[in-house]
């Protein structure tokens, strides 16, 4: 079982390029549509939008509290604020009016971390954001998603611009291949996409190391024989708890992964909801450590903690206990 | 409405203020008796706000940023029929809609509001949907001294300016006194006018008490076309009961049963 892994790059495109250019095609017809920046337009990918919509552009400049108070407002008073900054400021510096001003109000802001995990790599940890799922899932009223391929970035910004709810998207910029699978069901937040089966072990993943988790699972097959089913579980919160049920049914080990702290992310809300099911196979959470992380490059980094294909085959092979 | 009539809500309010942080037995007694006529002249004479009209898209705005003092605000909606004025006997009770800062459960309330610094960027985000949709509402925050240094207001303040955001007005309640002492001591944030005015606002002194004179600067809005409007209205926390005014143990004082008595006589004697 299976699909074909695309090893090919061939149309791969960063997510966040197709974040700008399906906001900008949807800004064409939708003229609520604001995209608000924090000097984050060049970094967002944003610059051919400003030009094309330079009224459906607010620069606030480098003020991240005052960007997401005034996307609050602007979302308020009935605009569809997409308010665009590095996820590492966004959800940390902003977080009381991400709290208060979106969440808490209900106000529908369009929250969009760019640049997201390490993307930002050697520039350090000032630049990285291995917080944020864990923070915003402990606020009420606000979806957290991390899609993993150009599909899932489309799909989700134009469900985020139809519904009328607070969210945070999150984006790296790394060029993304197109996952395929067997049987394509349309794109729901909440819902997780199989991106293949098989019943030895399921690894679930979010956002960017979604790829890395079926490069494993096909090294696995070829090389083990050992069958993986692949998950992007790309909504945090709300959890898809059908899907996880299944899973935790039907699988013989789970691996989580994700560009994020061990702690409070994919991996702690799969755990928690996992034990309070009877799960009680063997189970990982793979993530980045309690710790500042190595100078590297993105790939580097997520290498050097496990965060690949030979890092997460090598997981799995342990966890299964064939290594 | 007279300017009698108005001088008579403003009593009437601050008696229903003490009436139910008495009742609730907490609530911010000394900042609401110094906003309450602010409030007063916005929802009975400037404001374009009704329980008819507050779905209205084009309907005016006023957040306010001291939620603190959201007694303040919650007796001027009830007056206004966004609610009957017997649901805030549930003021802070277990279970209630009415907490101790505005919440958009409760009908008439703009924003969740209670964490300083946030009115401002919210209202200058209000501003701009208006501006940009070419609609001509306008938007109010109420703003305490005391959390002026909040950096989100300055943020909020250089954003307003570069968006020539004349269809917003900044109130601050200068009655120069915070929860540790007077705000010259905590954090001096004087010239406040000085400060707004480099920061491209249009600004003005009121009376923050003088019913007329805050009906005279709101009517005179927006103070410079293409500027933002700041009213810095000079207040006195506890207005209106003597053994209140100034003092900082009223700041969330809760009045004993002798003084609520007290303070009602006094009062109602003003009228
Ligand atoms: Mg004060």
């Amino acid at each position: 079982m299976g699909s074909p892994l695309v090893e090919s790059q061939v149309g791969a495109k960063p997510n966040l390029e197709v974040f700008s250019s399906t906001l900008q095609e949807l800004a064409e017809t939708d003229k609520d549509i604001v995209a608000v920046t924090s000097d984050s337009r060049g970094s967002g990918k944003l610059v051919p939008f400003g030009k094309k919509y330079p009224k459906q552009i607010v620069e606030i400049g480098i003020a991240e509290q005052n960007l997401v108070g005034v996307a609050a407002g602007l979302a308020s008073a009935g605009k569809k604020a997409f308010a665009v900054s590095p996820a590492c400021f966004l959800t940390a510096r902003a977080l009381e009016q991400i709290k208060n001003d979106v969440a808490y109000s209900d106000n529908p802001v369009r929250l969009i971390g760019i640049s997201a995990g390490v993307s930002y790599g050697a520039l350090g940890s000032t630049h990285h954001s291995l917080h944020d799922y864990a923070a915003l899932r402990a606020i009420n009223n606000l979806i957290v998603a991390a899609p993993a391929d150009n599909y899932e970035t489309e799909q989700a910004i134009k469900l985020a611009a139809a519904s009328n709810k607070p969210l945070y998207l999150r984006f790296g910029k790394k060029n993304m291949p197109l996952l395929t699978t067997d049987e394509e069901v349309p794109f729901q937040f909440g819902k997780g996409r199989v991106i293949c089966k098989g019943s030895d072990l399921t690894f679930i993943a979010c956002g960017e190391t979604v790829y890395p988790a079926l490069q494993a699972a096909e090294k696995l097959r070829n090389e083990q024989g050992i069958e993986a089913t692949v998950i992007s579980m790309h909504t945090i919160k709300p959890l898809d708890k059908v899907l996880l049920q299944e899973i935790a049914e039907s699988t013989g080990a789970i691996i989580t992964v994700e560009e994020h702290s061990i702690y409070g992310g994919l991996g702690e809300a799969c755990a928690s909801f996992l034990l309070q099911n009877q799960y009680n196979k063997p189970f990982k959470i793979v993530g980045i450590p309690d710790e500042y992380t190595v100078t590297g490059s993105q790939v580097e980094i997520l290498d050097h903690y496990g965060i690949s294909k030979e890092g997460l085959s090598n997981t799995a092979l342990k966890l299964l206990g064939k290594m | 409405m007279t300017e009698n009539e108005l001088a008579q809500k403003s009593n009437q309010y601050r008696q229903r203020i003490l009436k139910y942080i008495v009742g609730a037995n907490a609530g911010h007694t000394g900042g609401s008796l110094s906003c309450i006529d602010i409030l007063n002249v916005l929802y009975n004479y400037t404001l374009n706000v009704s329980p008819q009209n507050f779905s209205s898209p084009d309907r005016d705005r006023y957040i306010q940023s001291k939620g603190h003092c959201v007694e303040a605000l919650f007796v001027v909606l009830a007056d206004k029929g966004f609610f009957p004025e017997e649901d805030l006997n549930t003021l802070c009770k277990y279970q209630s809609h009415y907490i101790g800062h505005p919440t958009k459960k409760v009908k008439g309330v703009e924003q969740n509001t209670g964490a300083l610094g946030h009115g401002l960027p919210i209202s200058v985000g209000n501003a701009l949907a208006a501006k940009m949709d070419e609609k001509d509402f306008r938007v109010f925050t109420l703003m305490g001294d005391g959390e002026l240094p909040e950096g989100s207001n300055w943020e909020a303040a250089l954003t307003a300016a570069h968006y020539k955001l004349d269809n917003l007005c900044a109130i601050i309640d200068k009655n120069s006194l915070q929860i540790t002492g007077s705000t010259a001591d905590v954090c001096n944030t004087d010239p406040i006018d000085e400060k707004f005015e480099s920061f491209g606002w249009a600004v003005k002194h009121v009376d923050g008490h003088d019913l007329k004179a805050l009906k005279e600067a709101f009517d005179s809005l927006p103070f410079e076309a293409g500027k933002p409007s700041l009213v810095i209205a000079h207040t006195v926390k506890g207005k209106g009961v003597s053994f209140m005014e100034n003092q900082i143990s009223w700041h969330h004082g809760v009045p004993s049963k002798e003084q609520y008595a007290d303070a009602l006589k006094e009062l109602s004697e003003a009228l």
